[in-house]
């Protein structure tokens, strides 16, 4: 009998930053948060089909998402059961907001803990801020070795995983003993689309929370004690356990001590001539707003 | 104690070029703080490359030399990063933001528990009241970084912990050696006495880097050159202005086609799709192949002293002169203003 590996997918659920088009923006210039939608980070979805490719190759193996943010990032949960998940989890309580990446790795790491899995994989960055940093960090507080950048996860065993990893100028195979984390690159292979079956079986899959919800009123037929598999488990500080000075605003040593939106005062083309004074304005208010350093 | 520490990353045998741009920046806030500025140089063979980081302003170079550092593994490196901040306690730490630095940083940050800010463009000296406490703290490092996909600029702080982490990118600050290098010094770390086998988890077993290669498709800030420039001779205000600013060279297929610049830079339809946050186009027409590669970068700015061109149309900021005048002007201008 071969190995059955449990794998957990680390995931986020975010803004979809990337299609901040001039339209998305007021007309005071800055983003217009509403407009955009909710989405699954995308480097976290390369990661999730490197998941579902040790199970395809390991049956009996097991994929499971862990997620962290409110109530509606479940949704992330059910795009994975969609695509062939076995479960996972959302972690969510009042007492994790505020968290910088360090509070949030800690958050992460004690559930993944609990979880206890062979392997983890995650997005090497999420589109809202671009840190690339919850992996590493998660690795640092399991004490577990890490690797990033990954392209393809070419092979596994019990002992060992070996990954192909995208560099800035070339690559690099390495091996790694197990357990390990590893932060997936948008440059490996897309997922996979959404199981027709799996869709079917799982589009009534929630939360207690959700149930809970007057807007998804009369939405649930079956109960969740005729079809467990239906129910997606919540985890708040208390499921996880540690030191609860380690998590959300009072665990963050990074504070935001000011955000500006940047305002594009030229909605509408500026005309401006070859003069000292022109150009010197214009090279000014590049320099205000930081686009150039 | 209490000093500025620069990662000097290595890259096939030289100093990174952004280590030596932190180490420029580090440089100027040192002064202001009226500390020094140290280097971590952790490799195999690189004792050599101290006189480099002198000659940028790192008085002490903490030295971790051994074949087994080879290359960039994140346990080991990680270990002797973690046994020099805790030795030599600095206020402000500085990373490239490659993929080593993105890999190191964050890992040592965790073990630390000191707080790390990713991709910073700007780094400041300033004060800080907490608008909860009301504690209040003097020079801080101001970690300035775009957010949100690039529509927010936040300044984030880490007033209660050290060392202060950044990464910054590659190209974002200046590079400048000293017109005297500093009389510096090695302290030799003792690896043997750090490394466990543990560290050892991950191995290499294959590396195939290449040579560096023109890459405008990642690139920030993009200059890009039109047949409008005129010549292959004359591109080089072009490639003067991307210099200055820290941006890659694109151009449009007329520009290339003409012999003025290579074909890995041109952006269009039969090119490269590209989408920096800004693209300053130089004596571009503005012809619809060219303008479909680069039409959702962030800010467009057109220097052409036709005002009809097309590229006006999709400018945000249309400059209407002459480019061999305008461009001069501008690197003078950021000159000025950058000091």
């Amino acid at each position: 009998m071969s190995k059955e590996f449990t794998i957990v997918v680390l995931a986020k659920q975010v803004p979809d930053t990337r299609n901040v088009g001039k339209d998305a923006m007021t007309p005071e210039g800055t983003v217009n948060r509403a407009a955009l939608p909710a989405i699954f980070n995308p480097e976290d979805m390369n990661a999730l089909e490197q998941a579902l490719r040790i199970k395809d190759k390991f049956p009996g193996s097991k994929v499971l998402i862990l997620t962290m943010g409110p109530f509606r990032a479940a949704e992330v949960i059910r795009e994975g059961l969609f695509r062939g998940t076995d479960g996972g989890v959302l972690l969510t309580d009042r007492r994790f907001a505020g968290a910088d990446t360090l509070a949030t790795s800690y958050a992460i790491s004690q559930a993944v803990r609990k979880m206890n899995p062979d392997i983890i994989v995650a997005g090497r960055q999420a589109i809202d801020g671009d840190t690339a940093q919850v992996g590493p960090q998660v690795a640092e507080k399991l004490g577990i070795p890490q690797v990033t950048y990954a392209e393809e996860i070419t092979d596994i065993d019990e002992k060992k995983v070996t990954v192909l990893r995208r560099l800035e100028r070339g690559i690099e195979v390495v091996t790694s003993t197990l357990p390990c984390l590893i932060t997936v690159h948008a440059t490996a292979a897309p997922c996979r689309p959404r199981n027709a079956k799996m869709l079917l079986k799982y589009k009534y899959a929630r939360t207690a929370n959700e149930e809970k919800d007057p807007a998804n009123e009369g939405k649930y037929a079956i109960g969740v004690d005729e079809k467990p598999y239906l129910r997606i488990q919540e985890w708040t500080v208390d499921d996880v356990g540690g030191d609860e000075n380690s998590y959300g605003f009072a665990g963050s040593p990074t504070k935001v001590k000011k955000v500006e939106n940047i305002v594009f005062k030229a909605k509408e083309s500026k005309v401006l001539s070859g003069s000292d004074a022109d150009i010197d304005s214009l090279i000014g208010e590049l320099m205000a707003n930081h686009e150039i350093g | 104690m209490n000093n500025i520490i620069v990662y000097a990353e290595t890259d096939s045998g030289k100093i990174c070029d952004v280590s030596l741009e932190l180490l420029t920046k580090a440089r100027g806030l040192a002064e202001r703080l009226g500390v020094d500025v140290e280097a971590l140089l952790i490799g195999s063979n690189v004792e050599k490359l101290a006189g480099e980081l002198y000659a940028y302003g790192a008085k002490v170079v903490h030295l971790a030399d051994d074949p087994c550092l080879e290359f960039f593994r994140t346990l080991p490196y990680a270990a002797i990063t973690l046994r020099v901040f805790n030795t030599e306690k600095p206020q402000i730490a500085l990373f490239g933001a490659t993929t080593v630095g993105r890999d190191l940083a964050p890992r040592v940050s965790s073990a630390l528990k000191s707080g790390l800010t990713a991709d910073c463009t700007s780094l400041e000296i300033g004060d800080h009241k907490d608008a909860k406490t009301g504690k209040e703290y003097s020079d801080l490092l101001y970690q300035i970084r775009p957010a949100f996909g690039g529509n927010i600029i936040a300044t984030i702080v880490n007033p209660e912990h050290r060392p202060q982490m950044a990464t910054v990118r590659e190209g974002v600050m200046k590079k400048e050696p000293l017109a005297q290098p500093v009389k510096g010094r090695i302290n030799r770390i003792d690896v043997a006495s750090i490394l466990v086998d543990s560290d050892f988890a991950v191995e290499i077993i294959k590396r195939e880097i290449e040579e560096r290669k023109i890459d405008i498709k990642g690139a920030q800030i993009i200059v890009d050159g039109g047949y409008g420039v005129g010549s292959k001779e004359n591109f080089s205000l072009v490639f003067d202005l991307a210099k200055t600013l820290g941006a890659e060279v694109g151009a449009s297929r007329a520009a290339v086609d003409a012999g003025f610049v290579e074909n890995a830079r041109q952006i269009g339809q039969t090119g490269v799709t590209v989408r920096p946050k800004l693209i300053i186009c130089v004596g571009v027409s503005g012809a619809i192949q060219h303008t479909a590669g680069m039409d959702q970068s962030k800010i467009i700015i057109a220097i052409n002293n036709d005002p009809q061109a097309p590229i006006h149309k999709i400018a945000d900021y249309s400059i209407i002169g002459d480019l061999n005048e305008v461009v001069p002007k501008m690197i003078a201008s950021y000159k000025k203003q950058s000091k």
